[in-house]
């Protein structure tokens, strides 16, 4: 018997090490003052090209968005799609898309910061910003959508001459009170790990610039019980805010899941949701880093193809999560025997709206699946950004489905709704909101570092290849 | 005076004599000042009415279809689904009366109890519907008009209940049986919906509701509806 010896693993030669090492940013440090120099350059260039967008969506957004919600609020809401038996149609819908973007960031940054994925340290800024716009652009659309929005106070709870209190029974309630918290707590929490940048900022500009980030910056001097007490609310906040995140948006589906209309009231709707969300979030981060990366200067450096390579294999995985809860419903429903669902359920599949429920699948499922799992195709940002694109279509189109066309036919046949038509106002609206968003976003990463530097190089100092006999291993150094 | 007010308002609807002729609805306009919203918003899916007809069509083809016809209103129900999710208590129970109010000035318009109510016997006001100049005076003075973005139903026409009870209070008698008539129960021609006090058992209403033809609509969803339907296609005796 010939005896062969093989490795066990292939351990690279180091020729190749040398060549990966470029390819990682943990692995390819540079010194901290570039790195400040670099984010400070993105920070502070703005184009011709960057004024006209921010020119067009500041008009389209008091156009589209103010003007028509204005003319709406004075004339009434008949000038939607809105009609009995659909009295919710695409506000909520938007609604609930814009919710579920903003689950992205707490995400990508809470979660992934507190089981410490070391991929996450360029992105956590950009994703956290996302949520907190996405909340704005979302927290907006139930008031959009109420008939008498000038009582909209009516909803707080707080002692007043009304002798009125708002009925903590009803679902809507509980999601004021949800994504309240959701705006507050993220957006300190967008504020917590930048407060190290805005002084690195305030330390590098001068004039207006200067005076604003010298008064955000609250006089940090980067001492050890600074970064000792900040790191420790960091640790507090990213914990607190992970059940938060999960609760609104299991809110949100119970908006739905407690009410008596069929394809609703379905036990599965929290986990369901969140899953949606997180899925439909993660792309929009895939999105916008691939339109951070290409427009704004240095960027190339700090978000790599394997940034793109390690989001791609979330969405992945949250694509198969989603399909399981998706045909889980369905397949409940359809178990269940109950004559409605199944007529809502074939209702979906060849009512005149087929196609909507047929591009979800092809965009949440197919799509995902075939293109995803290929490291080639994830290490494109231009291939994957285009998936994430889709993919955020065909989660719109699942809010679709749920919220008007599941209310469209109800146990009565009479009342039966015909087509959904879009009319001009909510479709500005809704288009309107996209605008807000972007337009925040453009505003904002002009306005503040978008990459977390320290974040950065505290990855960079932790990791190293160490040598181990002739070999060299990568290796990260624990840190807390 | 506790007997003019614990009473459980509630009503019969026989099928079998109901021939489908609207007049309930019209005249449930008229009373409670509901708009006509005209014939484009109607074709639209959004014709204002706390009472419609449905009409289905019994048989397969042929010669042989016959319509049936279901008068649908808010069924007032005990364990209404419009009620808890209203966020500002817009709809609310009397519980003395059973009866599901509706607060227009306290509505903010979320269309959620719309959403949730099983029988669609919600409206809402997708503009303001002004009625030109001299039509205004048609308004009833006892009953509110709504402005835009409020939700608005059936009432059992509680401001008759009202002025009978007031009638009844300034008499110095109890009510009796037949003291409130609603607009629909007045104009029904064939005098197939039958309103009356549920909790006194020798009521019109109490009685007709003991039929063995009786079903409530929806009732496996348990909101207990105060409106019975006796069912229709006189196959049964009265």
């Amino acid at each position: 018997m010939a005896a062969e010896v093989k490795p066990l693993t292939h351990v690279p030669v180091v020729d190749e090490l040398e060549e990966d090492r470029h390819n990682e940013l943990m692995f390819d440090p540079r010194p901290r003052e570039e790195m400040n120099h670099m984010v400070m350059e993105a920070m502070t260039t703005t184009t011709r090209r960057y004024w006209i967008a921010v020119g067009i969506l500041g008009a389209l957004v008091l156009v589209l968005f103010l003007g028509l919600w204005g003319n709406q609020i004075f004339t009434g809401l008949g000038l939607t799609s809105k009609r009995r038996p659909m009295f919710w149609t695409f506000y909520i819908t938007t609604f609930v898309f814009w919710i579920g973007i903003s689950h992205a960031g707490t995400f990508v940054s809470a979660i992934l910061r507190v089981f410490k994925a070391e991929f996450r340290r360029p992105f956590t800024r950009a994703a956290e910003l996302m949520t907190t716009f996405g909340l704005a652009a979302g927290a907006l659309f139930p008031l959009i959508h109420m008939g008498r929005v000038w009582d909209f106070y009516w909803m707080i709870p707080y002692p007043n001459q009304r002798w009125l209190w708002p009925n903590f029974r009803s679902p809507l309630v509980w999601d004021f009170l949800a994504i309240t918290t959701y705006l507050l707590s993220s957006t300190i929490y967008l504020y917590l790990p930048l407060i190290p940048d805005l002084a690195m900022a305030r330390d590098r500009t001068t004039g207006w610039r200067h005076s604003l980030y010298k008064t955000l910056a609250l006089g940090w001097r980067g001492t050890e019980a600074e970064w000792h007490r900040i790191k420790r609310a960091m640790t507090i906040f990213a914990f607190a805010i992970i059940p938060v995140m999960f609760s609104v948006h299991t809110i949100v589906s119970w908006d739905f899941a407690v009410t008596y209309v069929e394809g609703w009231h379905s036990t599965i709707f929290g986990p369901y949701f969140i899953v949606g969300a997180i899925f439909s979030g993660v792309s929009a981060v895939v999105t916008i880093l691939f339109i951070i990366r290409s427009t704004m200067k240095n960027m190339k450096y700090f978000i790599r193809a394997e940034h793109f390579d390690a989001l791609g294999k979330l969405i992945l995985i949250f694509s198969f999560t989603w399909s399981y809860f998706f045909f889980n419903d369905y397949l409940l429903e359809w178990y269940g025997g109950d004559q409605v669902a199944k007529q809502l359920l074939t209702f979906h599949a060849t009512g005149p709206e087929a196609w909507i429920w047929y591009t979800m699948l092809v965009c949440n499922i197919v799509i995902p699946w075939l293109t995803l799992w290929n490291k080639k195709f994830r290490r494109t940002p231009l291939a994957i950004f285009i998936v994430t694109l889709l993919i955020n279509v065909g989660m719109y189109f699942e809010r679709l489905t749920i919220i008007p066309f599941s209310l469209r036919t109800q146990r009565s046949p009479f009342d039966w709704g015909s087509e959904l038509r879009p009319q001009f106002t909510d479709l500005g609206i809704v288009i309107g909101s996209f605008c807000l968003f972007i337009f925040l976003y453009l505003v904002m990463s002009r306005l503040i570092p978008l990459v977390p530097v320290w974040e950065i190089q505290e990855g960079q100092t932790a990791h190293q290849l160490r040598k181990i006999g002739k070999a060299k291993v990568k290796s990260v150094t624990e840190l807390d | 005076m506790a007997d003019t007010i614990a009473k459980k308002w509630g009503m019969v609807i026989d099928l079998d004599v109901c021939t489908g002729c609207n007049a309930c609805v019209t005249a449930c306009a008229m009373e409670n000042n509901i708009p006509t919203t005209g014939e484009d918003e109607v074709a639209y899916g959004r014709g204002m009415y706390w009472i419609y007809i449905q009409r289905y069509w019994n048989g397969l083809g042929g010669t042989n279809v016959k319509p049936t016809h279901q008068p649908m209103m808010c069924q007032q129900c005990s364990n209404a689904p419009c009620e808890p999710v209203c966020p500002v208590f817009a709809s609310v129970h009397s519980e003395t009366e059973n009866i599901n109010l509706q607060v227009y000035n306290r509505c903010v318009g979320t269309r959620y109890c719309a959403n949730n109510c099983p029988y669609h016997a919600r409206a809402f006001n997708w503009f303001d519907y002004n009625l030109p100049v001299p039509m205004d005076k048609y308004l009833n003075p006892s009953v509110t008009v709504r402005g835009r973005g409020v939700a608005e139903k059936c009432t059992f026409c509680i401001q008759r209940i009202r002025s009978a009870q007031d009638k009844a209070k300034a008499e110095g008698r109890a009510m009796v049986d037949g003291d409130v008539v609603p607009a629909c129960g007045q104009a029904c021609p064939s005098d197939a919906i039958v309103f009356g006090d549920l909790s006194d058992p020798n009521s019109r209403v109490s009685q007709a509701s003991l039929s063995e033809r009786r079903f409530r609509v929806y009732e496996e969803l348990s909101t207990d509806p105060s409106i019975y339907y006796l069912k229709g296609g006189g196959k049964y005796g009265s």
